[in-house]
């Protein structure tokens, strides 16, 4: 459905971030992008979703194909229309609009405008919660609830394909659960397709399908969740487990430098 | 009494044009962080542009008009097409500098056409006098009244209801997360620049009716936005109204009890603007910042 073949991404002409970046996300499916902070994995989605400009970021080489089509220089709102929607990292509701305002302002794009009553109907009965708050200014919800407006914002477009950057950012561990639960039940149900970005790659491992670690700018490792999970590495490295299970003591962090260079 | 009526309907209408400038003003601000040193020019331009339609050209008042806003909605597109989209990336004060740019161009356009001579504007407001309460208005202030009345009803009726609207307000929010939603920016800037200038074209044309056609009175009026604003907030839609209809009503009425030697009236906008700068920076009703993240 999507992939992306060897992209570079630089910004402001010289930061180059992308070094030839590859993955693939099947339709129908949950694929998770993980990797440690400044590996590059916001950039990757903003690369797809055409958000790349506005900080003066640039597909430089390689492309992107999503449903047979080369979209690496069409605009936000093209990429939008043709059905792919990326929920930002840090959620960034529309502060001043309330619950409602903003997700109308997610069905910006729709043309069957006669639905989209029914669909804010639909969102509010994935998060009861912004019904109860329907006219509230989004900028005073909690963190959970701006999470949950920011994805069903997402909804209100009716992508064929949802971005998620780090959903879990700043929230609780019970709500992360029930967070990730609606995402795995908007892939069924909706059959909508996922790309989710996270730190958090326990709960990440769980729900997806398939999974691509990056470091540096690249992909270094993919995989079934599974044998990821049995990898040595990534258990140590992005689950916090080692062989033993006890706490790494300074040779096996000297050790770690030595393989994260081999990772990347 | 009669006096006090008479100033305070006068003070009313001249606070609702100040206010219908100020509303364009905002919009520009609110969408795009940018001070729009052109917004009195458009004022200009709308009055003329509709004086020469209608007495050099021949044209009836209804299709002048008509003209006049199509000019109006065709200047916010050139402005987004030609000064801003190539200004992207740039700092906004280069931008802000291009809008001082665009006044200057605005203002020798005019005067090369028509120069700075005071001109009769062909009345097409009926000016019979109404009484009202004792005293007498002209019906023309009373009808502008009420078109400015109108137009801030279908104004916010259309930053609440519409698509366009909300669409609107979260580019001014966040424009990256508009962005992402498929909102097209560049649309939502012609869009914020062709409101306003249709906002004060009509203004313009509404001032060269209850007076005259007079480059310099105009002018001064498209430099009380700068007060109005200020003491409403530079982001606020409702403190551009408010804001337009204090200083109104606070000119017209430092005019009606001074002695006009003095030439209070034509200060006291100012002094309320330095006044507010140094108690309250973000206006009357400027957006609180709101701080959770
Ligand atoms: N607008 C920008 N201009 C210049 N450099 C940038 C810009 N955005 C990101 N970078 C750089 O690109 C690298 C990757 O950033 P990115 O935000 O994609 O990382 P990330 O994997 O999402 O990290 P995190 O987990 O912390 O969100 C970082 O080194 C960052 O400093
Ligand atoms: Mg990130």
């Amino acid at each position: 459905m999507l992939s992306l073949n060897n992209i570079e991404v630089i910004y402001n002409d010289v930061i180059l971030v992308l070094k030839g970046m590859s993955l693939e996300v099947p339709q129908g499916k949950i694929v998770a992008l993980l990797g440690s902070n400044g590996a590059g994995k916001s950039t990757t989605l903003k690369a797809i979703s055409g958000l790349l400009k506005p900080e003066d970021g640039e597909v430089t080489d390689g492309g992107i194909v999503f449903e047979g089509e080369e979209i690496h220089h069409k605009e936000a709102s093209e990429i939008v229309k043709r059905g792919i929607f990326q929920v930002m990292e840090g959620r960034r509701v529309f502060g001043h609009l309330n619950v409602e305002e903003n997700l109308i302002a997610g069905s910006y794009t729709r043309t069957d405008r006669q639905n989209v009553r029914q669909d804010i109907e639909h969102v509010y009965d994935y998060f009861p919660r912004l019904r109860e708050r329907k006219n509230q200014t989004a900028g005073y919800l909690s963190g959970g609830e701006q999470q949950m407006l920011a994805i069903g914002r997402a909804l209100m477009a009716k992508p064929k394909l949802v971005m998620l950057d780090e959903p879990s950012l700043g929230l609780a561990p019970l709500l992360v659960r029930e967070i990730f639960n609606i995402i795995q039940r908007i892939n069924q149900d909706e059959g909508t397709t996922i790309l989710l970005v996270e730190q958090n790659a326990r709960l990440a491992l769980d729900v997806a399908d398939y999974a691509y670690i990056m470091e540096n700018g690249r992909i270094v490792l993919d995989g079934e969740p599974e044998t990821l999970k049995s990898n040595a590495d990534v258990r140590e490295f992005y689950l916090g487990l080692n062989e033993v299970g006890t706490r790494k003591s300074y040779r096996d962090v000297k050790h770690y430098k030595r393989r994260k260079r081999w990772l990347s | 009494m009669d006096k006090f009526i008479q100033l305070t309907l006068t003070g009313l209408t001249n606070g609702a044009i100040f206010a219908l400038v100020a509303l364009g003003f905002v919009l520009i601000y609110k969408a795009s962080d940018v001070i729009n040193f052109a917004q009195g020019d458009f004022l200009l331009v709308g009055a003329y542009i509709t004086y020469g339609l209608i007495v050099q050209v021949g044209l009836p008042w209804s299709v002048s008009l008509l003209l006049a806003l199509i000019v109006a909605v065709a200047l916010g597109i050139v402005v987004e097409r030609f000064v801003l989209r190539p200004m992207i990336g740039e700092p906004i004060i280069s931008v802000i500098m291009v809008t001082i740019g665009l006044s200057s161009l605005l203002r020798a356009i005019v005067t090369s056409f028509w120069g700075t001579m005071g001109r009769q504007f062909p009345k097409f407001l009926p000016t019979q006098p109404v009484e009202i309460a004792g005293a007498t208005v002209p019906a023309d202030r009373l009808i502008a009244m009420g078109v400015v009345a109108v137009l801030l009803v279908i104004f916010s009726v259309f930053f609440r209801r519409s698509r366009e609207g909300i669409a609107m307000r979260a580019t001014a929010d966040d424009q990256q997360a508009a962005l992402s939603m498929g909102i097209s920016v560049q649309k939502i800037f012609a869009m914020a620049w062709s409101i306003a200038a249709v906002t004060a074209v009509l203004a313009g044309i509404i001032v060269a009716n209850i007076t005259e056609l007079s480059f310099f009175a105009i002018s001064a009026i498209g430099l009380h936005v700068f007060p109005v604003v200020i003491l409403g907030g530079l982001d606020s839609i409702p403190g551009a109204i408010i804001g337009g209809v204090i200083i109104g009503l606070l000119q017209t009425f430092v005019a009606g009890y001074t002695p006009s030697q003095l030439a209070l009236s034509s200060v006291i906008p100012f002094i309320v603007l330095i006044i507010i700068l140094m108690v309250k920076p973000y206006g009357l009703f400027g957006e609180e910042r709101i701080e959770r993240v």
